[in-house]
Order: structure tokens, then C-alpha cells, then sequence
């Protein structure tokens, strides 16, 4: 029932028990990898304290942390210009991080305060700062690969280099949009990288068990024209590769590319998921391929300080705790924001 | 003063907004080369060429996002979706993202597109090609809703749409593509939300949308040789809703009827009764007195078709049953 494997493998996948593969020969300099360190240490903390305050009553509705799949955001995150734009789901605090929006904002966000990115009224699922060029986080499956390919077309109409990246689940993969939304990238040669985080479970449901191909994203590329592309989603300099080469290419004129990065959530899909769904020897060997320690032993190998990277880590704690602290220190949103911004106008005014 | 057709109309108003303004595309399904299915866009493929006038596969999800991430990124597009039944099929784009884009982000984003699409029966299509769907986008919070009768509001209310902050979806009737009206020379920008006074008279108000429009005149001019004399407004925008105007004419004539193409629940016509019996109540006559397609999918053949949307006999009798 499964196709051929894809042809191009951007980097080979391990099993659990493995070691950890050789540093790739192109590896970044250190002061890149130093930064995608920091990044991840953050994200994996802010998602720790986000979960922590849930249990704390402090963060209502529901959030779905990306704790585990760190290595995706941060990649781009570093590899991307700031003028750049990111598309991403409602599993998006950390591709929100990744462009730079300080913690504050988004830890309020999810709690609801007036400080928040978007004064309380979008909540975690959209988390969305243009400044940062976070163009929203989007949580009806799909829909936002469409929207990624306007805004890179917008950029191409406009003669700017500016290159949209958008990431999605392993669950898009099965709805019309993506669908649509490839074909159209691919017909108009837009400066758009997807990148579908496959986390191995479509919600409560293996996507193996749903999906007609092996890799959901990778083996669709050929149905586009495009090369596929599958990478290990817990290997920052993996990431890091990719996302430099991929972004660069969209940058050049060389149309989108189709990136399918294999990783891990750690929880389950959302607060609300205990996720017992999966077996403990599962969890157990994507724990050991988690892309934060792994990371860490690597730089250590490879001759980084511990001090440093210690340094880092208490840096990242200090700043999640000044975050947490404003936030819940902040008001909650007034009454007058229920009828603010529907139109243009600031209001909410329907009939003259 | 030109006369042009409602179809032509279209063109011409696409072409003045894009001659001003650069960051203006247009996209859709047969726009470009093929100058669209009902010949509303012919020509201007040649004018602006294949970079803003852009072609694109069927998928009417891809068309709407792609006019979502561009408006949201610098560009004004328009987009078409051939017949406002395919709404559907990307209705995610309209109600989940597009209309609700400014409130979620506070305010960070803003959406200066337009949705065109053909709307309304009239043409022999069957159910799945000659709904009229206005009523559907009525209902979501950050979405203006237009349809113009003539091919005088199609320029003046398709400039206001593109130069408009706010997404639009505009409607455009497919029976009144061939029909023909005088345009005057020079910019004509309506402002969005105001409703016209297309007869005035004493006895009755008579509000109508689109192609209800013509039949309400057609209505009047029957009851007006029977010593009846109407008012007949023409909505021209249903988001904004000119309350004003309607409310003022029923205060004056004590009476109020809708002339509505939409299936009967739900239909614009019941949030008009409801702000008339709400904000007039006393100043009312007699009944509000809908007329409308009865509640059923349209049938195709023309004998059916005639029988279900609202003519100008129905709306006599409308009028008659609103009178007492």
C-alpha cells in the first residue's frame, strides 16, 4: 500500500538507539548554533511555563504546545530575513518566538490580559505580529497554505525578495487546500517553503492509517513537480541546512519547495489529550531523540563551553520568568475590545 | 453619458481602478484570456497584462487565499468566483479567515480585497448556479456585502469596494449582465451603504435588492394604475445596511415590503422586518408583508424557475396583502 520511497533524501532518518548522526560537514558557524540553542532552550521553556500555568487555572481555552518539534521553528527562525513572512498553525507559539516577538506579549496572549499580542481576542491559536512579519498563526486545517502563496505572490507583483514560509501538520496533507495551494505555488512559481512538521499522529489518529503514501508531504512532491524533500525535524543543523538552502532557493526565483521535517510532539494534541493513544516505548525512543539534549551533547562534543551553554540556559529561564510575571501582572482586556476592529473603521458598525 | 451593459459595466470599473492604482490585481477562473464567463472582464488581460490580470486552476480555495495573503501583504485584489454558489466551496476562506482576520489580530490586519461573483437565478442554471447567497454573508461579522442593480452602481460600487479598507464580497446578478443603463462620464465612487430612492411615492415601501430591483419598479408601475403609489428603495448594500433610509420611507408610508430572491428562512428581508417592527413599530400600517423564493433548492426549467423567484405579479400581491 505504500509508494516508493522518495528518491532524493535530503538527510536519512534514524531509529531510536542510534547515535547521534555525524556533524554535517557544512555545519553553521558556532555563533549560528549557539542561536539555534538559545532558540530552542527558549521555546522549550516558554512551552513548559505556558503548560505549567494551564495547570494553574492562569491559561484558560485550550493550546497546543509544540514541545518536542523545536528544532523546525528555530531553524527557520534563524534562517529567515526579517522582512520575511511565516505562516503557521494553531500549534505556532513557537514559530511566534521564532521571528523575535518577545515573550511578554504572547504569554499574556494566552492568558488573556490586555498585554497580549493581540489584546486577549485571538488566543493561542492566533498568535499573529506583523511587525515581526508572524503573519498568523491559522487553525482551520489547510486554509493558511493558501494565504501563504498570496502573500508570496504579493511579494513577487511587488518586486521585493521576500520569501513566505509555511508550516503545517502532517494532517494537512489530507485536506483539499494543500492540495490546491502546491499546485498553485508550483503553476506560479512562487517564492513559498512549505514545511510540514510530521509529528507521526494526526491528532488522536496515526497519519500512516490515513494517508494513501508513506510520507505524507514528501511523497506528494512529485504530484507538483517539485523534489522531495525529507529531513530529521530533531536535528537542528539538519534544519538549519535546509532551511538555508530551501529559502534561499525561493529567494532566487527557483519557485517553492516541499520540506517534510519527521519529529516529535511530546504531549498530546492539545490540552484536553493525554495522549495514551501512544505506546510508552514509542514516546520513550522519540524522547531519546529529542532535538534539545541531543543538540546540547552535540555541541559539547564539538568542543562548546557547558558554561556557555549554561549561560544560555539560565539567560532563557530569567527572561521566561520576567515574561510570566508581566504577563499575570497585567489587566484583563476591557468590555470596549468586544466591539473593536471588525471593520476598518476601529468598530463594529453594521447599518448608518 | 454612455450607455453600457451591466456585463461591460464590470470591465470598465475594473480597468479605472486598476489605471489608478498599480497594487491592483484580478484573479480567477477564465478572467484572463478567456475575458471570463460572462464576458464581464473582456480586454483587460490585453491592457494589463498576465503580472495583474492572473488566470487561475479551479479551486476556489487557492483563488482565496491567494487574494487574502496578497491584500494582507500591500496589493488591493479582486477576485472572482464564477458563480456565487462555488462560495461554498471556499467559504472557509470568507467566514473563518478573510472576515475574521482584523479582529483576531487586533487590528494588525487589514484585508482591502473584493470578492466578485455571479449571484442570483434568472438564467436557467438549476440549483447549484443561480442561488442568491447574499443572505449567507450577511450573517458574518467583518465582511461587506454589495450588489448593485445597474450598470451605473456597478462602477460607482465596485470603485468604492476596491478602494474600500474592508473585504467586500460583491455581487453581481447574472440575468442583469446584458441588460443596459446610462453611466455618466468621468469617477463615479459610490459610498457604501447608502441605499438609492429609485421611486418615490406615498402608500408603500418597497425594498429590493439587485434584480428584485427592476421587478419592484415593474410592481409599482402596476399598482401605480391602481391608484396606488409606492416607494421603491434599492438596497444596493446589505453590509452596510442603510437603516436610515429604510426607516424614514416606512415613517412616511406607513408600510413596508421586502422583494427578496433568497429562500424564505433567513432571508435579507427578515433582518429588515426585524429592524422595522423593532425601531417602527408604531409608525407601521399594516403587516411587513416578505416576498420571496419559497424554500426549496431552484428548479431548472423556465416554466419552474418563473414560478419560484419573486415577479412583479407577486410583489402586486404583496403589496396588496401589506395594505390590507
Amino acid at each position: 500500500m505504500f509508494s516508493s520511497r522518495p528518491q532524493t533524501w535530503t538527510t536519512t532518518t534514524r531509529t531510536a538507539g542510534e547515535p547521534a548522526p555525524p556533524v554535517p560537514s557544512t555545519a553553521a558557524p558556532e555563533a549560528v548554533r549557539l542561536s539555534l540553542y538559545r532558540r530552542m532552550v527558549e521555546m522549550r521553556g516558554f512551552e513548559k511555563r505556558a503548560s505549567e500555568l494551564f495547570l494553574q487555572g492562569l491559561v484558560k481555552g485550550t493550546s497546543h504546545l509544540g514541545l518536542g518539534q523545536e528544532a523546525v521553528a528555530a531553524a527557520f527562525g534563524e534562517a529567515m530575513r526579517p522582512d520575511d513572512y511565516t505562516f503557521a498553525t494553531y500549534r505556532g507559539h513557537n514559530h511566534t518566538l521564532a521571528r523575535g516577538v518577545p515573550m511578554m506579549p504572547v504569554m499574556a496572549e494566552l492568558m488573556g490580559r490586555e498585554s497580549g499580542l493581540m489584546a486577549g481576542k485571538g488566543g493561542s491559536m492566533h498568535l499573529t505580529s506583523v511587525q515581526h512579519g508572524m503573519m498568523g498563526s491559522y487553525a482551520i486545517i489547510g486554509a493558511h497554505l493558501t494565504i501563504a502563496n498570496g502573500a508570496a505572490w504579493s511579494a513577487k507583483v511587488r518586486g521585493t525578495d521576500q520569501v513566505t514560509v509555511c508550516f503545517f501538520g502532517d494532517g494537512a496533507t489530507n485536506i483539499g487546500a494543500f492540495h490546491e495551494a502546491l499546485n498553485l505555488a508550483a503553476v506560479w512559481k512562487l517564492p513559498v517553503v512549505f514545511v510540514c512538521e510530521n509529528n507521526l499522529w494526526m491528532e488522536y489518529t496515526p497519519i500512516g492509517s490515513v494517508t494513501a503514501v508513506r510520507q505524507p508531504a514528501a511523497d506528494r512532491a512529485s504530484a507538483y513537480n517539485l523534489p522531495p524533500a525529507l529531513v530529521d525535524g530533531n536535528d537542528a543543523d539538519a534544519m538549519y541546512a535546509i532551511a538555508t538552502s530551501s529559502i534561499a532557493g525561493a529567494r532566487a526565483g527557483n519557485g517553492p519547495s516541499l520540506i517534510e521535517a519527521l519529529t516529535y510532539r511530546h504531549g498530546g494534541h492539545s490540552r484536553a489529550d493525554p495522549a495514551q493513544y501512544r505506546s510508552d516505548a514509542e514516546v520513550r525512543e522519540w524522547l531519546e531523540r529529542d532535538p534539545l539534549s541531543r543538540y546540547r551533547l552535540r555541541l559539547v562534543a564539538e568542543g562548546v563551553s557547558s558554561e556557555e551553554l549554561v549561560r544560555i540556559e539560565a539567560e532563557a529561564q530569567s527572561k521566561i520568568d520576567e515574561a510570566t510575571a508581566q504577563a499575570q501582572a497585567s489587566a484583563e482586556p476591557p468590555a470596549s475590545l468586544v466591539e473593536k476592529d471588525v471593520f476598518a473603521d476601529g468598530g463594529a458598525t453594521w447599518r448608518r | 453619458m454612455a450607455e453600457m451593459t451591466y456585463r461591460d459595466a464590470v470591465a470598465v470599473a475594473i480597468a479605472k481602478e486598476m489605471e489608478r492604482d498599480p497594487t491592483v490585481v484580478f484573479l480567477g477562473e477564465d478572467v484572463g484570456a478567456a475575458g471570463g464567463v460572462f464576458k464581464a472582464s473582456v480586454g483587460l488581460l490585453e491592457k494589463f497584462g498576465p503580472e495583474r490580470i492572473v488566470d487561475t486552476p479551479i479551486a476556489e480555495e487557492a483563488i482565496l487565499g491567494a487574494a487574502m495573503g496578497a491584500a494582507m501583504t500591500g496589493l488591493r485584489p479582486i477576485a472572482e468566483i464564477m458563480f456565487s454558489d462555488f462560495l461554498a466551496v471556499c467559504w472557509d476562506l470568507v467566514a473563518n479567515e478573510i472576515a475574521k482576520a482584523r479582529y483576531m489580530t487586533n487590528g494588525q490586519v487589514s484585508l482591502p480585497l473584493v470578492i466578485r461573483t455571479s449571484n442570483g437565478a434568472g438564467v436557467r442554471f438549476g440549483a447549484q448556479h443561480s442561488q442568491s447567497v447574499e443572505n449567507w454573508a450577511m450573517m458574518i461579522p467583518g465582511i461587506k456585502v454589495v450588489a448593485p442593480s445597474m450598470p451605473r452602481d456597478v462602477v460607482g460600487l465596485l470603485a468604492a469596494a476596491v478602494r474600500d479598507p474592508d473585504p467586500v464580497l460583491f455581487f453581481e446578478h447574472k440575468s442583469l449582465y446584458a441588460t443596459k443603463g446610462d453611466v455618466e462620464e468621468g469617477e463615479i465612487i459610490d459610498e457604501l451603504g447608502r441605499a438609492a430612492l429609485v421611486r418615490q411615492g406615498r402608500d408603500v415601501t418597497i425594498v429590493a435588492l439587485a434584480a428584485m430591483v427592476p421587478r419592484a419598479l415593474a410592481a409599482a408601475d402596476v399598482l401605480a394604475t391602481e391608484g396606488i403609489d409606492a416607494t421603491v428603495i434599492d438596497l444596493r448594500s446589505l453590509v452596510p445596511l442603510d437603516v436610515t433610509t429604510i426607516a424614514s420611507s416606512v415613517v412616511a408610508t406607513g408600510h413596508l415590503v421586502t422583494v427578496e430572491e433568497n429562500p424564505r428562512l433567513c432571508g435579507w428581508g427578515a433582518e429588515v422586518a426585524s429592524i422595522v417592527a423593532e425601531e417602527c413599530l408604531f409608525d407601521l400600517d399594516g403587516p411587513i408583508v416578505r416576498v420571496t423564493t419559497p424554500h426549496v433548492p431552484l428548479p431548472a426549467a423556465e416554466a419552474l424557475e418563473d414560478v419560484a423567484i419573486p415577479s412583479p405579479a407577486r410583489v402586486v400581491e404583496g403589496v396588496r396583502r401589506a395594505l390590507g
